[in-house]
């Protein structure tokens, strides 16, 4: 086994002695590289985002931007990292530098190499092309905004920067950034250091959470990293399962749609291509792209938040788990999966390896967030509903998930009650609204009011049912 | 046209240039403070020990646990201050406190060979508290009574007969929350002793010279010996003006202490707990219109939530004062304000300094009366308008108001204003569930420090033997960028390429007794301070040349073969300006900064969630110095505005339990400021046209702060957007900020029908609390030192 190192900006570093808690970022920074700034160390402003080339699942390899201050240094063992820096460098701009820099994209200036690394990722993304209908969100360069969704600026209230977004062109064939995307990823590389540990595959990881039963379990480390940053939490041992390949799969048939808890959101909105319609309203609102490419599903099921977004949609989706120890595999439904406020029936060095989905998706879905920001916050309340209609309206089968409103995510088992039979129709909606504004028990806090939130509740399915007409008299 | 303010042919001013370091900023190679410890040997790092008490004495520290820590070096307390332990000027603000004035005060600071081993050594030290009761929120001051510093007033006539003869009384409350600035790089100081014992403290501060004061005072040691240097700062807002002196102190106590460089740099949590934030306001107010709206009296008073220590509430509530009136002529005027002071975290400077919080106010008045008027607020803000030979409430003519009219119908035809209302209101009708609006707001905003004394700024201008320059001033860069057109200042002074001018750090060993970067003026100050520096040496130079029309270079050769003096100090005074701080009358400000801004909004019936489609701003930036900065500059402020009025919610634990005090919301995942999601759609911007400043340098006028307040048109936009969910013509009350569970709530009260509750129609109304007789008048430490100049010098 080698000794640990990355490859930064093309020059191999060694990762020797280096304790499990020191973030990429304070890794690259003590190398003297000052792209990559501390802003809120919880991947909340995107100061931090650097590139790392990931695999892309066709033998290439995909620039992607992820938050330095929540990757573990030693996660990056073997991997290939690009700073600011490596992009370019005064009197030689990239072309997204180039764009920031002449379009005044910056100001103070703390924020841009953090934006810069994001909007790189979305420059290289092999998918991105010209479109004639630009919206809001997707310039006429088929720029995606979302990518950007993770950096805060505070001084130029961002119209430079979504003009510079916009004004790029293709990458040059000889950039040698978007060759070496042509090229395949690093290999995963198993990692023994002082404190963590990289196992090759879901035997050797089993094999080591039973011999450290305090372990802690990382994959994107999206809120691992927050508690170590902000609160200070020290792991005893730390197990990274990201890589584990019994953990990547994704698999659609007749029956189920298996998903890979180890799969980034973001890997996982691509593989799935749409199939589950309820999860593409949910990815939009989850978080930001710079939090979707580390976050795994497995990971934002297990954390047990109770404000979670996915739990709310897999429940709506009656979701199953499926579990694995050294003891061996058991599968569990979502609902029975949570035991209280962050807490869950994983037991000692038991992991989520998939979650399952029925492969028939609901003919009504909708995922409802409501929150001060419009995007890249945390939920008040989050509604996701999925109904299945027999000859286009009777609800035959509902199911609706709610976040924000308990201890853990429940299920709206009363309004599920108050649809299923009943003729899809706004009578049967308002009847089930009121039914609705009763579930759950929410609480007064800063993201929002009880009295907000039960009326949230209580507005949400007249919100679809409003939606849904809108939509319709488009068609 | 003026000497200052006259414009040379080929001017570099007003070329259309990205930022300075803009291509150090892309690439990551510009240098921040916090860059700097890398390239620093032996560096020891500091982590406060903050306490876990809204208001306690503290009775005793023990750190003998924190020593035994492996890495800890040493643990600084109040024992180890040679000189005086104070953070600010006004010697109310300990740098280490023995009774502990909100939740998160830092009582003392942990050395380590880390950050790792100080924060675990702050965790060991262990403090014996005795909690306190605690004022939390500024109505809880009210009702206690809990004040500090002086009492001010606007007045002008006679408020009580000019309401009892008024048409229309109507009388309310506006409460509006703070802001943190959330400057993307928080608070961060380096500090090293040199060989021969002088301190030097590299800062993110916008105030090196008091920095260097306080870092000087905390020492015991004369200025002299303490150079302060700021490379940059990753955003300031004003939030830099005043906090960064005790974390710059804290490093240096270390740094001489243990003969090591200390480097503070506090995490984003430290930060917001730790330093100040914008002032919330409570306001109580009255006021008379006259048949046709026109305004004839306010009667308000304000009062700032100041938290433990005065820092500068003071003037910024003098600020708020004189910017109640914003664009509009009042005849009759009394306001009152006052300074709560409360268990939290000390308020301070931020971007408007008051003056937005004056502003919402009579912003707030006119959005609500206008329904209950029967005028569209557009027409009843237009109607009230500064018109020529009017005077302010504190007595300042109102120069080219008709700079206001010029903005409101530019925009009103670029616009397209009259077409889109039409659109809107049919939108309306065609929409149940959601609702759009528009609104139209102006800004009048004076420039120049209220405090007379702050307007003076040096530069040193030196101009090499091959030809190149390089300039130093006393302004700081935040990345508003100053010195973007500080460079385009001096190269259009020396009559001399860009690419000659280089600009230094700013360094107080380089011009001393500097103010703050701050009030918008530094680009007014500092440039004037620069182009006299060049203009000596020019001077110089033409008279080496002797009419032979040499080449730049050669002629700096020969100068200096002739001896002639190559470089130069400038030094720029405002001119005009007279401010009686006691009476709150005079002349303050150099000129007005007028705008005016036009947003539409949507709002989603369901949530109150809301979006804005579309702003259009015409501003007056005089002729611009560098109008690509300066458009920056109005975009940035105007989302950084709408931030703090429809979106940024500081919350506070106000309830009876053991947290009570402490910040709610203090980090980035639960204190959300606008993000990508929250650009307009659309967004134009213009400059005005034939604006050029008289009194200003080549022309131009201030840009930093005035932006900031034309997003009241967006909390407009969503007042009418609200409304029109109810009964047409009906009002409603918003709060501030206006979050969308805020808008759903005033969505259901419009509905309901019950749109504005708090509106009282008619005398008596709600009579604003009036100061006691015996309340002092403000006495911001400026009242000193205006005391002891000579009254000849004062008139």
């Amino acid at each position: 086994m080698p000794a640990p190192d990355v490859t930064v900006n093309g020059q191999s570093r060694p990762l020797t002695g280096m304790p499990a808690h020191t973030t990429a970022l304070d890794f690259l920074r003590g190398l003297g590289l000052t792209g990559a700034k501390e802003g809120c160390a919880e991947g909340e402003c995107g100061a931090c985002a650097v590139l790392v080339a990931r695999p892309d699942g066709e033998g290439r390899s995909r620039w992607t931007a992820i938050n330095a201050c929540l990757v573990p240094a030693l996660a990056l063992d073997g991997q290939e990292v690009v700073t600011a820096e490596g992009l370019g460098g005064p009197g030689d701009l990239h072309p997204v530098q180039h764009e920031m820099a002449v379009r005044g994209g910056s100001q103070c200036g703390y924020c841009t190499p953090g934006f810069v690394c994001s909007m790189a990722a979305e420059y290289y993304r092999p998918d991105r092309a010209p479109t004639a209908e630009p919206t809001a969100e997707h310039g006429p360069n088929g720029f995606d905004l979302h990518a950007v969704g993770g950096n805060l600026c505070r001084c130029t209230g961002y119209r430079p920067i979504r003009d510079a977004a916009w004004a790029l062109g293709p990458p040059d064939p000889a950039d040698p950034l978007a060759g070496r995307a042509t090229a395949p990823a690093p290999t995963v590389r198993t990692t023994r250091a002082d404190g963590f540990a990289r196992p090759a595959d879901l035997e050797e990881a089993l094999a080591l959470l039973a011999e450290h039963p305090d372990a802690t379990v990382v994959a994107g480390c999206t809120d691992w990293g927050v508690e170590a940053n902000l609160l200070g939490r020290r792991a005893a041992y730390v197990v990274a399962v990201d890589r584990l390949p019994e953990l990547r799969g994704l698999t659609v048939d007749d029956e189920t749609v298996e998903i890979g808890a180890a799969l980034t959101l973001s890997e996982a909105e691509s593989a799935l291509a749409g199939a589950v319609p309820l999860l593409d309203e949910v990815w939009p609102q989850f978080a930001s792209r710079l939090i979707r490419n580390g976050a795994t599903l497995g990971g934002n099921l297990a954390t047990a938040s109770p404000i979670g977004d996915l739990p709310p949609a897999l429940l709506a989706l009656d979701a199953t788990l499926v579990l694995a120890s050294a003891a061996g595999r058991r599968e569990v439904a979502l609902t029975d999966f949570w035991t209280g406020y962050r807490t869950t029936v994983l037991g000692p060095g038991e992991l989520v390896v998939a979650v399952r989905l029925p492969a028939r998706q609901p003919d009504v879905v909708a995922f409802q967030k409501v929150a001060k920001r419009r995007y890249d916050d945390i939920s008040g309340v989050a509604v996701a509903v999925a109904l299945h209609l027999a000859d286009d309206h009777v609800i035959t089968r509902a199911r609706i998930g709610l976040g924000g409103v308990a201890a853990t995510p429940v299920r709206a088992r009363a309004t599920e009650a108050a649809l299923e039979g009943r003729e899809w129709s706004a009578a049967t909606v308002a009847a089930a609204a009121d039914v609705l504004r009763g579930e759950g028990t929410p609480m007064d806090d800063h993201r929002a009011s009880a009295a907000y939130r039960t009326a949230m509740l209580g507005n949400a399915l007249p919100r679809l049912w409003a939606e849904r007409e809108v939509v319709e008299v488009a068609r | 046209m003026s000497d200052l303010s006259r414009r040379p042919d080929g001017a570099v001013v007003g070329e259309v240039l990205p930022h300075e370091s803009a291509d150090l900023h892309v690439t990551g190679h510009a240098l921040y403070t916090d860059d700097l410890v890398h390239r620093t040997r032996d560096v020891l790092h500091a982590h406060p020990v903050q306490a876990p008490h809204t208001h306690a004495r503290v009775a005793a520290i023990r750190h003998d646990a924190a020593l035994s820590v492996p890495g800890v070096v040493r643990v600084l307390t109040g024992d180890d201050v040679p000189g005086v332990n104070d953070a600010g000027v006004k010697h109310d603000e300990p740098l280490f406190p023995d009774e502990v004035m909100f939740h998160g005060h830092a009582v003392c600071w942990v050395l380590g060979e880390t950050l790792e081993a100080a924060r675990l050594g702050a965790a060991a030290v262990e403090v014996e508290y005795e909690p306190l009761p605690a004022v939390v929120g500024v109505r809880d001051a009210i009702a206690q009574g809990s004040f500090q510093g002086g009492h001010p007033s606007v007045a002008r006539g006679d408020v009580e007969a000019s309401l009892a003869g008024a048409a229309h009384v109507f009388s309310g409350e506006t409460e509006m929350a703070g802001q943190e600035h959330f400057y993307l790089e928080t608070q961060c100081a380096l500090a090293h002793v040199d060989e021969a014992g002088q301190v030097f403290v590299q800062s993110s501060t916008q105030h090196p010279s008091e920095t260097q004061e306080v870092v000087a005072h905390v020492l015991g040691r004369a200025s002299h010996a303490v150079t302060v240097q700021c490379l940059r700062m990753g955003g300031g807002f004003g939030g830099k003006e005043m906090q960064p002196h005790g974390f710059a102190a804290v490093a240096a106590l270390g740094a001489v202490l243990t003969g090591r460089p200390v480097r503070v740099r506090l995490t984003r949590q430290q930060d917001m707990t730790m330093t100040g934030k914008r002032h919330g306001v409570l306001a109580q107010w009255r006021a008379g219109f006259d048949d046709e709206g026109h305004l004839l009296a306010l009667d308000a008073t304000l009062t700032s939530d100041g938290g433990w220590s005065l820092d500068l509430s003071e003037p910024v509530l003098a600020r708020a004062l004189c910017h109640v009136d914003n664009a509009y002529w009042i005849p009759d005027v009394r306001l009152h304000g006052r300074i709560a002071r409360t268990h939290q975290a000390s308020s301070t400077a931020f971007r408007g300094f008051g003056g937005p919080q004056g502003m919402l106010v009579v912003e707030d008045v006119l959005g609500r009366c206008a329904p209950a008027l029967g005028l569209d607020p557009a027409e009843l803000r237009r109607r009230n308008f500064y018109a020529e030979g009017q005077e302010t409430p504190y007595g300042q003519p109102v120069r080219h108001p008709d700079r206001l009219a010029a903005a409101w119908e530019q925009l009103a035809a670029s616009a397209g204003l009259d077409e889109r209302r039409a659109e809107i209101a049919s939108y309306n009708r065609e929409h149940e569930h959601t609702k759009r609006a528009l609104a139209v707001t102006p800004a009048k905003f004076g420039i120049s420090f209220n405090f007379t004394a702050f307007n003076q700024a040096g530069a040193l201008v030196h101009v090499y033997k091959d030809g190149s320059v390089l300039v130093n001033h006393g302004g700081t860069e935040m990345g508003q960028g100053l010195h973007t057109k500080m460079l385009q200042v001096a190269a259009t002074a020396l009559g001399v390429p860009l690419a000659r001018v280089r600009l230094a750090p700013t360094r107080t060993d380089k011009v001393p007794n500097t103010s703050a970067t701050a009030a918008s003026s530094s680009a007014d100050l500092n440039g004037a301070a620069v182009k006299h520096a060049c203009e000596q040496i020019r001077a110089r130079l033409v008279e080496v040349d002797g009419g032979r029309g040499l080449a730049w270079e050669e002629l700096v050769r020969q100068a200096y073969f002739a001896r002639v003096q190559l470089w130069a100090a400038g030094f720029y005074r405002t001119e005009g300006l007279r401010w009686d701080v006691a009476l709150m009358r005079g002349h303050p400000f150099k000129y007005f900064a007028y705008g005016v801004a036009a947003a539409e909004v949507e709002v989603d019936g369901f949530t109150g969630a809301h979006r804005t489609r579309r702003v259009d701003i015409v501003h007056d930036v005089g002729d611009s110095l560098s109008p690509l900065v300066d458009l920056g500059q109005i975009e940035g402020g105007f989302v950084q505005g709408a931030g703090w009025l429809t979106l940024e919610d500081l919350r506070w634990d106000d309830s009876d339990g053991a947290g009570r005090g402490r910040l709610l919301t203090h980090a980035a995942s639960t204190y959300k400021l606008p993000s990508f999601s929250e650009l307009p759609e659309e967004m134009h911007v213009s400059l005005l046209e034939h604006a050029h400043e008289d009194g200003a340098v080549y022309g131009s006028k201030a840009v930093g702060e005035p932006p900031l307040m034309l997003a009241f048109a967006v909390r407009e936009a969503l007042r009418a957007a609200a409304a029109a969910f109810g009964p047409d013509g009906a009002g409603v009350a918003l709060a501030a900020p206006a979050t969308p569970e805020a808008v759903y709530w005033a969505i259901e009260a419009a509905r309901a029908g019950r749109g504005d509750p708090g509106l009282v129609t008619g005398l008596p109304g709600l009579v604003p609390d009036q100061p006691a007789p015996d309340d002092p008048p403000l006495h911001p430490r400026s009242a000193q030192a205006v005391a002891e100049v000579p009254a000849e010098v004062r008139a």
